[in-house]
């Protein structure tokens, strides 16, 4: 288990140095987004108004409070993934380099990470306190009428630790656990 | 016997109390799913479960330090109410006050708001909607107090909820397999270590019902009855001996509890719930005594 901090954005060289079972800390910048944001995006096809190129995309809706018109952090944390599965080839297709979130993501997003050489970073869901902290700044938003769930960009100083829950070389740490579950859970006697 | 009709002013009372209670639920843990998840994390042998726990536990004390919310998910604002048969407490009066506090808590603190319309997915801003938030009824004989519960029913486990009409001869031993293939199908989705809250028997709704009002039983608190309780203890084992651990990333603590409730049911029917409540298990707890005095708590 080797850990990893690294700055944004993202190259190839260091995706490749990411295992399966590695923790990752960021600095830099990671965009915010989840279900609503994705569906206009790839869905409506609107044009995305940010350059994803080389960057961490974290699935999460903000609680925020308005300060003059700027929006301040309450509660940023994150949400499960695999809702936004059918996503996965879209954000690689902008360049994104690491989705990050809760859950992990399915099977064929695992060859899509690969093929892309992208990974998934797998955050302990539910600790918003922390990951509040880390966060310096909501530096940009857009599409505000979809509140909470508009495309965020934020300013993070050693956001994480992050755990490497899918690699680039194939392994998916959530789907090879819960399949060893779900077969001692299946041959368990009461 | 008194029986002291509440005056207006109570109501008012209660409303800023409502909303005072969601936001400490949202940032302060109960004690016994703190003592929980301590003593998961001193069992754990499994290096990744242990960084998971690790982590959550720091989450908890920066939440307590800084005063912020342990989740951002602020729920589905879920009340069970107790009435007691003497508070003299007007419903209808009480279910505003609570609509009241919750959009008050939202909009003044400020909280997220995750509530949408299903339809058009429009978010009123102020964790209200249509029939939202949910509060649920129950009538006590001999209590002249009001009980209220709110549970801020995080989405990551609430999407994990499963329910089936088994039929009888699936037994009980039906009813435990149900629960195990669900929980341990759940995977990392939920958040574990979760709380499973298990519904049995009554018809499919009083049976999902129950297995909500199963999930705000204190952490670890056995069910009245011994059999249901050594079922308790069965599907916890079994759920654990899974491996499926913190986050679903392996460990020896998937579930920090089960908790049962059951009623009766049909003699053609063996309807059995899963709701699971995630390791952030917050909840708070508002006692109006009749002679007006409030206390907050669990
Ligand atoms: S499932 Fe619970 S802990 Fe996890 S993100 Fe949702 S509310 Fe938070």
């Amino acid at each position: 288990m080797t850990e990893h901090c690294v700055t944004t954005p993202l190259t190839d060289d260091v995706i490749m140095t990411f295992r399966a079972g590695d923790t990752v800390t960021i600095t830099g910048h990671i965009f915010g987004l989840r279900d609503a944001t994705l569906i206009r995006m790839f869905d409506q096809k609107a044009p995305i108004p940010a350059d994803l190129s080389g960057s961490v995309c974290l699935h999460t809706a903000p609680g925020i409070k308005m300060v003059g018109n700027h929006y301040v952090k309450v509660s940023i944390g994150t949400t499960t993934s695999t809702r936004m599965n059918r996503f996965t080839m879209g954000l690689m297709e902008q360049g994104v380099k690491a989705i990050a979130g809760k859950g992990g993501l399915l099977e064929d997003s695992t060859q899509i990470l690969a093929e892309r050489h992208a990974v998934y970073l797998g955050l302990v869901g539910g600790t918003a306190a922390s990951e509040t902290m880390q966060i310096e700044s909501i530096e940009e938003v857009w599409w505000p009428d979809l509140l909470p769930e508009c495309l965020w960009k934020f300013r993070v100083r050693n956001f994480g630790p992050l755990i490497v829950g899918i690699d680039a070389y194939g392994t998916n740490l959530y789907l090879q656990n819960k399949s060893r579950a779900v077969e001692r859970a299946r041959t368990f006697c009461f | 016997m008194t029986n002291n009709t509440w005056s207006t002013d109570r109501y008012d009372t209660v409303a800023d109390a409502i909303a005072k209670l969601y936001v400490k639920a949202l940032k302060d843990m109960p004690p016994d799913v703190r003592d929980a998840l301590t003593k998961a994390e001193q069992r754990e042998t499994v290096k990744m479960g242990r960084t998971v726990l690790s982590t959550i536990q720091q989450n908890i004390a920066v939440a307590d330090q800084q005063n912020l919310l342990i989740c951002q998910d602020t729920g589905t604002p879920v009340y069970f109410i107790e009435v007691g048969e003497r508070s003299g407490v007007n419903p209808v009066q009480l279910e505003r006050a609570i609509r009241h506090g919750t959009v008050q808590a939202t909009v003044t603190h400020p909280l997220r708001s995750s509530v949408v319309s299903p339809i058009t997915r429009i978010n009123n801003q102020n964790n209200t909607g249509y029939r939202v938030p949910v509060i649920h009824w129950e009538f006590v004989p001999d209590r002249d107090d009001v009980q209220v519960v709110i549970v801020p029913k995080g989405s990551g486990s609430e999407n994990m909820t499963y329910f089936r009409m088994l039929l009888p001869a699936d037994g009980v031993q039906g009813i435990k397999r149900f629960v195990l293939d669900s929980v341990v199908g759940s995977g990392g989705n939920p958040c574990p270590p979760v709380i499973v809250g298990v519904g049995i028997g009554g018809s499919s709704d009083l049976c999902m019902l129950l297995a909500k009002k199963a999930i705000i039983r204190p952490c670890g608190q056995p069910n009245p009855s011994p059999e249901v309780a050594g079922l308790e203890n069965e599907l916890l084992e079994a759920i654990n001996a899974s491996g499926l651990g913190p986050m679903g990333l392996g460990g020896l603590t998937t579930a920090l509890a089960v908790h049962v409730e059951y009623a009766a049911t049909h003699i053609s029917q063996n309807p059995v719930a899963v709701n699971i409540q995630c390791w952030a298990a917050r909840r708070g707890r508002l006692t109006v005594k009749n002679d007006g005095d409030i206390t907050i708590g669990f």
